[in-house]
This record gives C-alpha cells, structure tokens and sequence, in this order.
C-alpha cells in the first residue's frame, strides 16, 4: 500500500473528526452559555445545578466521562429498565459538549462579570428590568470579551475528539490507527495525523477569529 | 407653594462608618432648576443616585410626585421597603445623565437612543425612532445617529447621553456632573444643551456641578453641600454674592480661585 492510498480513509476520518468538533462545539457552547448565565443565577435552584455541572465535568477525565457515556450508562440504563444504550456518534458528542461546555461557563461568567458597572447603572436608570439588561447590555458586551477563551476551547475540543477513537468511532485518529495496523508504516502515518490536525486546526482558528470580529465590529469603530 | 416635587425628610445614607447624608431635609418644586454645588464628598451625587434608586436609603423617607420612592403603604398604613415593581414605577419619573456619560457601546448612537423606549415604554420602532431623530435634532447631532459611541467626542457622548434620558420623557431630569469628565473646550457645547432644556417649563432639573457660572446662569436656586447636609441655599443671586456662611464663602473662594474667570 502506497502512502498516498491512505489519504481515502483518512479524509472519511478526517470528515467525521470535523462533524464531531462542530456538533460538540455548538453543543458546549450552549451548555457554557446557559450555566455561566445559570451560576450568577439569584434562583438558587438554577445556580447549584449550574455549579454542580460546571464541577463535575471539569473535575473528571473525558475519557472517563466518555467510557462512563459509552460503557455504563447503557448498564445503568438496563438495571432501571429503559434502552440509554448510544449510539458512539452522540456519545462521543455528548461527552465533548458536555466537558468543553464547562470550562465555557466559566469563561462565560467571567466575562459577564467584567461589563462595567455604569452600564448596569445606566440600564437600571432606563428601568429595563434585570432580564432585558442581561441579554441586551450585558451579554452583546461580555461576547466579544468571551471569544479568545472561546476559540482556545474550539482548538482543544477539535484535539480533544481523537479520544472517541477508543470507543471505535471511525474519527481520523481510528482510521490511522487501522491504516497503522495494516501496514506497519507508524512514522509516515503519524506525520500524516500530525498535519492534518495541525492543518485543521488552523482553518478553525482563523474560522473563530472571524466571528471574533463579527461580534466585536462595534469595538473597532472609530479607534 | 404647592407640594413639592421631589422631598428628602431626614434622609440617612452611610457607606459602612461613613455618614454620607446626615438627616438631610431638601425639597424641591415641580419645574424648579436646581443646582447642588460643594466639596467632593459632600453627598451631592449620593442624593441624585438615590433618586434615580441606584443606592438605598438608611434612615428617613424620600417622596416623589408625593409617593415615597424607597418605601411603599402597606395596608395597614405602615411604610415598607419597596419592591422592584414599585421602583420601575417610580422610575418612570426620572432619567439621568452620567458623568462618565454610560452610553451603551455596542449600539449605535440611534439605538442607544430607541432602545429603552422600545423595551421598557413599548413604542413601535418607527415612533421610538422619529422621537429619537427630533432629539438628536435638538441637542445637534442629527448627521451622527448611525455612529458608534466610540466614533463621538466626549462632548457628543454627552449630547447622546442628554438624548437617551430625555427619550424617556422623564418629569425630573437629574444631571451628574455632566461636564467633569469633559475637555474644556468640549463644556461649551454640552452646557448649551442643558441650557435649552432650562427654558423647558414643566421639566424638574436637579444639577450637580462644578461649573458655577452655569449653575448661577440657569438655576432658580442653588444649594450649598457640606457633610451630608444643605450648608446653604439661596436664589443664585445671593448665594454667589453674598453667602451668609463662611463655609461658603470659604468653598466659593476656594473653586473660584482655581477657575478664574468662571463666576461672570
């Protein structure tokens, strides 16, 4: 097998890698979004269940999560009489979501947190109430201070999908791997992952610094 | 004299040990102009803040329009703590303008303007925008309405600022300072505008400033702060010619030398 055959299998990886990173990038963000929101919550109900999620997910291992996903729900699941029994596609997704969008919440929070007080001033003295003051002073504001934290997070969650490969996924990792068995051909095939990530990587950078500017166009105005 | 618009009846403020207001008395009529002059600390921005319900009260009761504002009747008769929805009522009275000027910077200059009176007050886009349009008109930034804030002079900040709080067509009209954070030769145009809303009858005006030729210029009355309380009023007149204080005249002395010139 020519080198060059290997780049079939591994684009149809390479493709599946991709559909991971987006659905669990948009997955985490909503997550990081609705706990960081949830965690400066005044309902102490919706705070600790911010709180608890946030912990939990940054204070396990993925791949312990995805095995947990994976492996055990469907055994939790069977012991309580209901099918949880996922598919590796959702598995893999819901665990990369689920821990990129805690460490999202607190990048999200913490921007929220930095919007000026004069502007919760100015809000309150326009008696918008503590709800339209949120979505439309304070979050508008707090993205744009979100998004270098958030495209680090994107890189690390594209880097992070090559863990789903354990629970044979056929994500770019996994076909390498198979590619890596059948011929042997470990450095060629290895450099060749090694690109490709790098090279993925590099579209989804330049992909977030976009949007960076997308949703910082105002801030460039006039300075 | 009818009853007044804004009254202050033994009103307490502390931040921790400090007694910012100290049982302070203060009344002001319906359309009055009135200025509030003297030193940093003094209190003066704490009574605008407190009516524009952005600090509490610890003692003593203020009364808008002749209904408390930090307090609201229980059945019984009794004065409670107000509730959020009885501040968003009162709220309706008042607007305020912001020393560091507070505009929203991720939205236009028309958008700042709209966007209140659309969310809070329910107006149509269309009616919120030609209100938003003939206010720009009359503070003078008509050709600036789809700019950014960050794209204006500190001046025309300010004149958005004027704009944006009048959009909420306010009874009473609290100014923080308005030109302490501007350049010099930025005042002028800022205190032309204030002066055009002076001639507005119905509108209450309260005015924390340093500029005391302004204030002299447009107030029915000026009041003197010292610790928390009124040191001194008077109509411009007698205040700035002829205090009966030394604590005023010693604060006149003091601001006037630092400024000459400004007292016309």
């Amino acid at each position: 097998m020519h080198w060059t055959e290997y780049f079939g299998p591994l684009a149809e990886g390479a493709w599946v890698t991709v559909q991971l990173t987006v659905y669990s990038t948009i997955l985490g963000a909503i997550l990081a979004f609705a706990s960081g929101i949830g965690k400066l919550s005044s309902n102490w109900a919706i705070k600790a269940v911010s709180v608890a999620y946030i912990e939990v997910f940054r204070g396990t291992s993925l791949l312990v999560q995805l095995f947990w996903l994976y492996f055990a729900l469907p055994l939790a699941g069977m012991a309580l009489g209901i099918d949880l029994r996922l598919p590796p596609v959702m598995a893999g997704v819901l665990a990369l979501g689920l821990n990129i969008g805690a460490y999202g919440a607190e990048v999200v929070r913490g921007a929220i947190q930095s919007v000026h007080k004069d502007q919760h001033e100015a809000a309150r003295a326009l008696n918008f109430t503590s709800r339209q003051t949120l979505w439309t002073i304070t979050i508008p504001q707090a993205i744009p201070e979100m998004m270098p934290s958030f495209g680090n997070l994107a890189v690390q969650n594209l880097k992070d999908t090559a863990l789903v490969s354990l629970i044979s996924l056929g994500d770019l990792t996994f076909r390498a791997e198979q590619i890596r068995n059948f011929t042997q051909d470990s450095t060629t095939i290895y450099s060749m992952l090694l690109v490709a990530y790098f090279g993925m990587a590099l579209v989804l950078t330049a992909l977030m610094r976009g949007l960076e500017a997308y949703v910082s166009r105002w801030r460039m105005a006039g300075s | 004299m009818t009853d007044p618009i804004i009254k202050f009846d033994k009103v307490v403020k502390r931040f921790g040990d400090l007694t910012v207001l100290n049982k302070l008395d203060f009344e002001v009529q319906r359309g009055e102009k009135v200025s509030i002059i003297g030193p940093s600390g003094s209190g003066k921005s704490t009574v605008l803040r407190i009516l524009m319900t952005l600090e509490g009260i610890d003692g003593g009761v203020v009364t808008v329009d002749g209904e408390p504002l930090w307090h609201e009747k229980a059945p019984d008769g009794t004065l409670k703590p107000a509730s959020e929805t009885h501040l968003r009522k009162m709220r309706t009275q008042l607007g305020m303008v912001f020393q560091q000027f507070n505009l929203f910077p991720h939205m236009t200059v028309l958008r700042n303007i709209t966007e209140a009176p659309v969310k809070v007050l329910g107006l149509s886009k269309k009616e919120a925008r030609q209100r938003a349009e003939e206010l720009l008109e009359l503070v003078g930034l008509a050709d600036q309405a789809q700019k950014y804030p960050g794209q204006l002079s500190g001046g025309q900040k300010q004149r958005v600022g004027i704009a944006r709080a009048l959009a909420m067509r306010p009874n009473i009209l609290l100014f923080d300072e308005p030109t302490s954070a501007l350049d010099p030769e930025l005042v002028g145009e800022v205190l032309n505008v204030i002066r055009k809303l002076a001639d507005e009858h119905d509108l209450t005006m309260l005015l924390v400033t340093h500029e005391m030729r302004f204030a002299k210029e447009i107030s029915d009355r000026v009041c003197f702060f010292d610790r928390g309380r009124i040191r001194e009023e008077g109509t411009p007149e007698e205040l700035f010619t002829d205090p009966n204080e030394d604590r005023t005249r010693e604060f006149l002395a003091a601001v006037l030398d630092e400024a000459p010139g400004t007292t016309g």
